[in-house]
């Protein structure tokens, strides 16, 4: 199988390190070869955060490249349109609709841009959730990653139990079901 | 079959540490370095583990700890290690009792770091051997590898990370820790005592290892060559190693573990056997030089650059001459890191703002004092600088020109190196004033104890120093304290103590708001009502309060963190406390 390449990017506290872990510990399940990356310097500070995930018989290079995600997953609108370039022609980009609008906009230097995701839409094939509101509805705001995982597990190589299990693994323990519940609100958006 | 799991590059090191039978870590937090003791703290009922004020400090107790015949660990950032660069070059010229490895993380492309020095040029000057891994597991066994050489050429041995390799995640297969038995500890004052007279012998012997390591290095496991395709050769190694074998699968690659000395029998043998030789290392030319001096025709910098981190793609580029069809990224506004909702020292920084103040900055999350709209920091270098550049800036322009000046440094700084400094300010007469943005923790590597936080790393509790009395016992004539969200009093402080022909010092406390992991209980609402749409509440630049584009502005009830700043700025009440 040739390698996977896979890209989180947020914001800085979004959360996207559980997602990475949850990844990591599904490909070790699976017996790839597998690599993560991210770059968490100031990136707590409302910085812009990039993870990569690539896995497969062998993985040399920690990094994905432009032009090389079979799947990005944006946890925020103008994170999307700052890495959509790095998808693959045929590439799937999930987007959680939220905005968090970066310094410059709310200093009123520059201009949160409009339609984000109809100009994505023109050029790749996107799935979007406002995963905030569906966690909302569970009850935990903090299950949205998980909601925009299960959208994510259509488009990768492993089995809907797999990924239970290792939910189940990687969560806190009081959280199991309820990430289970959110889980399966995300496969089912866009199945 | 041996345990398999997915590990950090930092914590494969830490794993390294466990196995190899370390007995004492000791280190200040850095990015890219800070996981590497946050995760030895899980072996602690094996290996003693602590935050040292600073690098020079941690590096001299594994010192210590090595001499006693223990096997020692010192890590740090490439920063650090100039803090730590007087030990470690005269720790070369009396090697070890037990092994005695330090690890040092470079930051190519800047992550986090202020500047982009490479240590491999560290470790030739202070002759001492470097080891460079390239992924989880090898960054593991070389650690345990670099205790054997440690011991068997009596030197200190240096593990070089870089960022992408501190913090990626790969495959480890873990083995158990072997237990070695504490040296016997000898006095031996012509090895361990460096006056002149037993360092001249030692620099003797620091030369022939040296030599020695260099041809033995030749048959070291961490070096290996992987001969393919014999017209192109390339000589790399680190995390550069993974883009050569992802962009030239076909290429004959030298991989390097041992960096310094360089293996040249090793070197000059697969120059010889290859058409074409490159040689890919990030940062500086350090192989390339040398290589080059034996009289070796290489292709390197000519084509690489000597800045940031590379990539395959870079490397299909320089090398393959590929041309690079992408997409060109979307225009998008710029996101940098910024202070987070509730941070102290927004209120801080709005203050000194709002008083036109100038700051000598220092190394921390404050440093972001320096970006729009606050831009109150006018230098950032290293670790303590702020108090001394100040000091440095009054004795040239005389003390009415630092009348609009202060320095702004962090508790964790302070303990650093800050501490120095401000001894000098008492001792040399300034009549500066000098902030200690005190907020409990070492905040910008993720919130490591110190030592006036009252806990270890080891989690026991202990003597908090106390900041105020160390300034006061110091001799500081003026020393006060004010709570950072208290607006009107900190402005009076600053206000009151840069009028005064002495030096000051206040220290502005308040924790860091992601230290209290509970959720918000408190939060700030506009009441559009009584709101005058003025902006004065955008003025600190918290993310959490927007203006839309009717002019509307409000507060996100999703980043808000209940400082209340922005409540006790507005002059018309217009923003309200509320439960949530």
């Amino acid at each position: 199988m040739e390698t996977k390449n896979i890209m989180i990017v947020g914001v800085g506290g979004q959360g996207t390190l559980l997602t990475s872990r949850v990844l990591g510990g599904l490909t070790l399940h699976a017996g790839y070869d597998v690599k993560l990356s991210e770059v968490h310097g100031m990136a707590q500070r409302g910085g812009s955060v990039v993870t990569f995930v690539r896995y497969g018989e062998k993985v040399f290079e920690p990094i994905v490249e432009v032009g090389q995600a079979d799947v990005l997953i944006a946890f925020e609108r103008l994170e999307a349109l700052r890495y959509a370039h790095f998808l693959k022609k045929d590439g799937v980009l999930i987007v959680n609709d939220q905005r968090i609008d970066p310094m410059p906009v709310v200093i009123g230097a520059a201009e949160y841009p409009e339609d984000i995701l109809e100009t994505l839409e023109k050029k790749h094939r996107v799935l979007r959730v406002n995963a905030l509101e569906e966690a909302k509805k569970l009850g935990n705001q903090r299950t949205f990653n998980i909601i925009i995982l299960g959208i994510a597990a259509q488009h990768m190589d492993f089995s809907k139990e797999d990924w239970l299990q290792v939910i189940e693994q990687t969560v806190p323990k009081k959280t199991v079901e309820v990430n289970k519940k959110a889980f399966e609100v995300g496969y089912q958006l866009h199945a | 079959m041996k345990d398999k799991t997915i590990m950090l590059g930092n914590e494969a090191l830490a794993r390294g540490a466990f196995e190899a039978g370390v007995k004492v870590s000791a280190a200040y937090p850095g990015t890219p370095s800070t996981e590497v003791s946050e995760n030895i703290v899980q072996y602690k009922e094996h290996i003693y583990s602590e935050w040292s004020p600073n690098e020079k400090v941690a590096v001299e107790v594994a010192i210590g700890a090595s001499l006693s015949g223990v096997r020692a660990l010192a890590s740090m950032k490439h920063v650090g290690l100039n803090v730590a660069a007087d030990p470690l070059y005269t720790a070369s010229y009396i090697g070890v009792n037990g092994g005695l490895v330090l690890i040092v993380a470079d930051d190519p492309g800047l992550y986090s770091s202020q500047n982009e020095q490479d240590t491999r040029a560290v470790a030739r000057a202070a002759k001492v051997p470097l080891l460079e891994p390239s992924d989880s597991m090898e960054a593991k066994e070389f650690l345990k590898f670099a205790y054997d050489m440690s011991e068997k050429y009596d030197t200190p041995v240096i593990v070089r990370t870089t960022t992408r390799l501190a913090h990626s995640q790969g495959m480890v297969e873990l083995s158990d820790r072997q237990e070695i038995p504490d040296r016997p500890y000898e006095k031996n004052i012509a090895k361990n005592v460096m006056m002149p007279g037993n360092a001249k012998g030692r620099h003797v012997f620091v030369e022939e290892r040296e030599h020695r390591m260099a041809e033995e290095g030749c048959e070291f496991p961490v070096n290996r060559v992987e001969y393919n395709d014999r017209s192109v050769g390339v000589i790399t190694s680190g995390i550069p190693y993974q883009y050569v074998k992802e962009a030239l699968p076909k290429a004959s690659v030298l991989k390097l573990g041992l960096i310094n000395p360089l293996p040249r029998r090793l070197i000059e043998e697969f120059a010889a056997s290859v058409d074409k030789l490159y040689v890919v290392e990030e940062l500086d030319p350090i192989i390339e030089e040398q290589v080059r001096s034996w009289g070796i025709d290489v292709i390197g910098k000519e084509i690489f650059t000597v800045q940031g981190e590379y990539s395959a793609n870079m490397l299909r580029s320089a090398v393959l001459g590929e041309a690079q069809d992408f997409d060109a990224p979307a225009q998008a506004p710029a996101r940098p890191p910024i202070l987070c909702p509730g941070c102290p020292h927004r209120s801080t920084f709005y203050v000194l703002n709002k008083l036109k103040m100038h700051a000598a900055g220092d190394i921390g999350c404050y440093t972001l004092g320096a970006v729009s709209p606050l831009s109150v920091v006018d230098t950032t270098v290293c670790m303590g600088a702020s108090i001394s550049t100040l000091h440095g800036i009054e004795k040239a322009r005389g003390s009415e020109f630092i009348r609009d000046w202060v320095a702004v440094i962090g508790d964790s700084t302070f303990m650093h190196t800050g501490i120095n400094s401000l001894m000098n300010m008492v001792y040399n007469q300034s009549k500066a004033t000098v902030l200690i943005l005190d907020n409990s923790t070492t905040g910008m590597t993720g919130h490591q104890d110190h030592a006036a936080t009252g806990r270890t790393l080891m989690g026991d509790h202990t003597y908090a120093i106390d900041i105020m009395g160390i300034c006061s016992a110091m001799g500081v004539p003026s020393v006060r304290m004010v709570h950072a969200f208290a607006v009107d009093e900190l402005e009076k402080a600053v206000r009151e103590e840069t009028a005064k022909d002495e030096l000051s010092v206040i220290v502005v406390k308040e924790p860091c708001a992601l230290l209290d992991k509970s959720p918000v209980t408190v939060q700030y609402r506009i009441n559009q009502d009584v709101c005058k749409r003025c902006g004065m509440c955008m003025r600190p630049g918290c993310p959490a309060i927007t203006k839309a584009a009717d002019g509307t502005i409000s507060v996100n009830d999703t980043l808000c963190n209940g400082c209340g700043l922005c409540g006790s700025i507005c002059s018309f009440g217009a923003i309200e406390r509320v439960e949530v």
